[in-house]
């Protein structure tokens, strides 16, 4: 009887399929409680720099307010305008949404707890996370509206620009591995936390830290959807779960780029003293921390920085990121090739 | 090859827009993201106040001037409290005038905090609005214990101000004080050194001093632009003459040069506020004149007093008779050169009443300023423009 189970769920197509859909559930549904849970962190976070309190009436210390805004963005009509393409206007957060989850298939998020273990993973992140900016860019078209449009075209101008740059800090670590599986990625960090590669790779870290904010939109690289210029740019014409999944999207993606963060350069789900009682604690738990810390920093930012101007941004992306980024690439190669520390495959 | 013609992309901005600070609409034509001609449309907020002050007696005019410029009322009461006392030749006794000074530079305080915050979050830093406001409301505290009222005060009346300082408020103004020179430093040390700050403002919107007396410039962008000139210094009105300040003047005219000159306006401000703290202490008698022709008698007195009673009927059903003339009166309100025209032909009610804003010169040059600007700058640039539109629509 129990072999007949394990015959079925490991050969049977029917078994096979039953648990790659577990697994998508068991990575899919923590990740929206924790998008729900950011979205309250975001904001009591930003709270408490503007000496504010931030959500506090709907639920105990406002814990419920996620659940009240997303019932409320389902419950509300989704409003299509009448000059806008109704399919692309509908398909458009589709995509944002669906490219910001697909992308978790190949995050380590233990040893071994990943559900697409590939060897070209940092190849697959890079290629989903590129597709993003289709969603945004025929959101701006489809909604027929100069703001939007702009806010479109910013948008998908800066996360080319900034994608460049975050393609060589991946090259790098690449480098630094000798493989493109995440999991090896982690492995190659073992150790204690200074042995992680935010250290040896210390500039490559802050470019693609800031990179990632770039690339999610965030302050101050919020320009697609600037207030002060654009309204909401991009989404300006969105209302309802429209807006909403444009909203979770944005969200998945900076939890995405922040787990990036982690894999590539905070060593995943290792413990930061290689020693019990660290070691003892489970890895998803390590990386669950890095993850929030990364967050973190994220909505510190949007608490204290202003807002580049576009031209200044594109100037920081192709004139000072790239340059460097590429200078680091080549000074990583040669040292590892002189140092006689290229890794073994 | 044929010559191709490309066309500008003509966006409309407002009324209903985030940074446009409140019903402010322009039209701007757009080559890609550069600005080439943003031509303002003013008059959605227009209510006739200059007609409807026409309407009303000297004092029931009062409250009319809370509500052009609505983030700094008690500067604009001053400009017609002044001009209907120069038409009446009357003058407010001392303790009065330090009153008034005291709250003029309390509400200066509470514009260039409104302002200097709202234009940072128009360059994207979010968290100095909510900052300010906290001090805002601590100011509007006052505001309400001696007027009843948070924003719309009609505090200062032709002949003085309405009522005495509550007791005990000096005392709780000195503690303000001391924690606000903390705070202006926070603000200053999340933005002044900010390079994001500095790239969004300085060389944005540059206005030469030629052009800044060109476009009629006044207040704190005429001071940015590198001219002294403040209405009081260089014609005193109330106790401004007793008063110890500095005028802080730019240099450079562009964005950062208006938002340090506002933000050392509020130390200077608030240097004058101790000033008026010490001497109100010292300084007693009435708070307004003591002629019952134009001040109203006291509600006590009127119980036993039958010509109080007819002083009060009279006062507030026909009010005052006040003598033929003219006058323009100004002061330095928050914003610039705040003036009130005032024509009197011996009635109780003003023949008319011109009201000079300082807005209104200030919105005419933006098409001026950002020209070949990003569209970001735009924003910037009305940012530092500290445009309201109660006053410019009127």
């Amino acid at each position: 009887m129990y072999a007949d189970l394990i015959q079925f769920f490991t050969t049977n197509w029917l078994g096979q399929a039953i648990v790659i859909l577990a697994q998508c559930l068991a990575v899919t549904v923590p990740l929206l409680v924790a998008v729900a849970y950011m979205t309250y962190v975001d904001r009591k976070v930003w709270a408490s720099i503007q000496l504010r309190r931030g959500p506090n009436v709907v639920g105990p210390f406002g814990l419920l307010q996620p659940f009240a805004d997303g019932l409320k963005l389902v419950l509300k009509e989704t409003i299509v305008p009448s000059s806008a393409n109704g399919i692309l206007f509908i398909v458009a957060p589709m995509i944002t949404f669906m490219t910001a989850l697909v992308a978790w298939a190949v995050v380590p998020f233990d040893d071994g707890w990943v559900i697409a273990d590939i060897n070209v993973g940092i190849l697959y992140l890079f290629a989903i996370s590129s597709l993003g900016v289709y969603g945004i860019i025929i959101a701006g078209w489809a909604s027929n509206s100069k703001y939007a449009f702009l806010g479109a075209l910013r948008s998908a101008a800066q996360m080319v620009s900034y994608e460049v740059s975050i393609g060589f800090v991946l090259v790098t670590v690449m480098l630094c591995v000798g493989s493109l599986n995440l999991s090896d990625v982690v492995l190659a960090q073992s150790g204690w936390f200074w042995s992680w590669f935010w250290l040896p790779l210390l500039p490559m870290f802050v470019i693609f830290f800031v990179s990632a904010l770039a690339e999610t939109n965030r302050t101050p690289f919020d320009l697609p959807m600037s207030e002060a210029e654009l309204v909401a740019g991009f989404h300006t014409e969105y209302s309802a779960m429209t807006f909403g999944l444009f909203f979770l999207g944005e969200y998945a993606n900076m939890i995405l780029l922040s787990a990036m963060g982690a894999v590539l350069f905070l060593g995943g789900w290792m413990s930061p003293v290689p020693y019990a009682p660290f070691t003892l604690v489970p890895g998803v738990v390590w990386f669950a921390l890095k993850i929030a810390f990364l967050l973190f920093v994220f909505s510190w930012t949007k608490g204290t920085l202003p807002r580049y101007r576009y031209d200044q941004l594109m100037r920081l992306g192709w004139k000072v990121f790239l340059p460097v980024s590429l200078g680091w690439l080549v000074l990583t190669a040669a040292v590892l090739q002189f140092g006689g520390w290229v890794p073994k495959p | 090859m044929s010559d191709v013609e490309i066309k500008t992309l003509t966006m409309n901005f407002g009324p209903q827009h985030p940074a446009a600070h409140g019903v402010l609409r322009l039209v701007v034509e757009m080559d890609g993201e550069i600005v080439e001609r943003c031509d303002p449309h003013i008059g959605l907020l227009h209510r006739g106040t200059e007609k409807l002050i026409e309407y009303k007696s000297y004092l029931q005019a009062v409250p009319y001037f809370d509500r052009l410029d609505y983030v700094s009322p008690m500067n604009q009461e001053h400009a017609y409290a002044l001009a209907v006392e120069k038409l009446l030749g009357i003058q407010a006794p001392e303790r009065g005038q330090y009153i008034r000074v005291l709250f003029s530079e309390i509400t200066r305080i509470l514009n260039h905090l409104l302002n200097v915050t709202t234009f940072a979050m128009d360059v994207g830093a979010l968290t100095p609005p909510l900052w300010g406001f906290e001090q805002r409301e601590l100011l509007m505290e006052y505001y309400e214990q001696v007027s009843g009222s948070r924003m719309h005060a009609a505090y200062f009346r032709p002949g003085g101000v309405h009522q005495d300082l509550p007791a005990g408020m000096l005392d709780s103004m000195e503690g303000w004080i001391k924690q606000f020179y903390p705070f202006l430093k926070d603000i200053e040390y999340l933005l002044n050194d900010n390079r994001i700050f500095r790239m969004r403002t300085v060389d944005i919107g540059v206005v030469s001093s030629q052009q800044a007396l060109d476009w009629g410039f006044s207040g704190p962008l005429i001071r940015a632009s590198g001219i002294p000139w403040d209405l009081r210094k260089s014609q005193p009105y109330d106790v401004y003459e007793r008063m110890d300040f500095d005028i802080p003047v730019g240099k450079t005219g562009d964005c950062f040069a208006r938002y340090l000159v506002r933000i050392e306006e509020m130390y200077q401000s608030v240097r004058i506020m101790e000033q008026c703290v010490a001497a109100l202490r010292t300084v007693g008698g009435p708070v307004r004149v003591d002629d019952r022709k134009i001040s109203p008698p006291r509600r006590g007195e009127m119980k036993d007093s039958m010509e109080a009673l007819i002083h009060h009927f009279k006062l507030y059903t026909e009010g005052y008779k006040v003598p033929a003339g003219e006058t323009y009166t100004a002061v330095e309100a928050p914003k610039g050169e705040f003036g009130v025209y005032l024509v009197s032909d011996g009635t109780n009610k003003p023949y008319r009443c011109k009201i000079r804003a300082p807005g209104f010169p200030h919105l005419q040059a933006l098409d001026m300023m950002t020209k070949g600007h990003q569209l970001a700058d735009m924003s910037a640039n009305i940012g530092s423009l500290d445009i309201v539109f109660g006053e410019i629509d009127r």
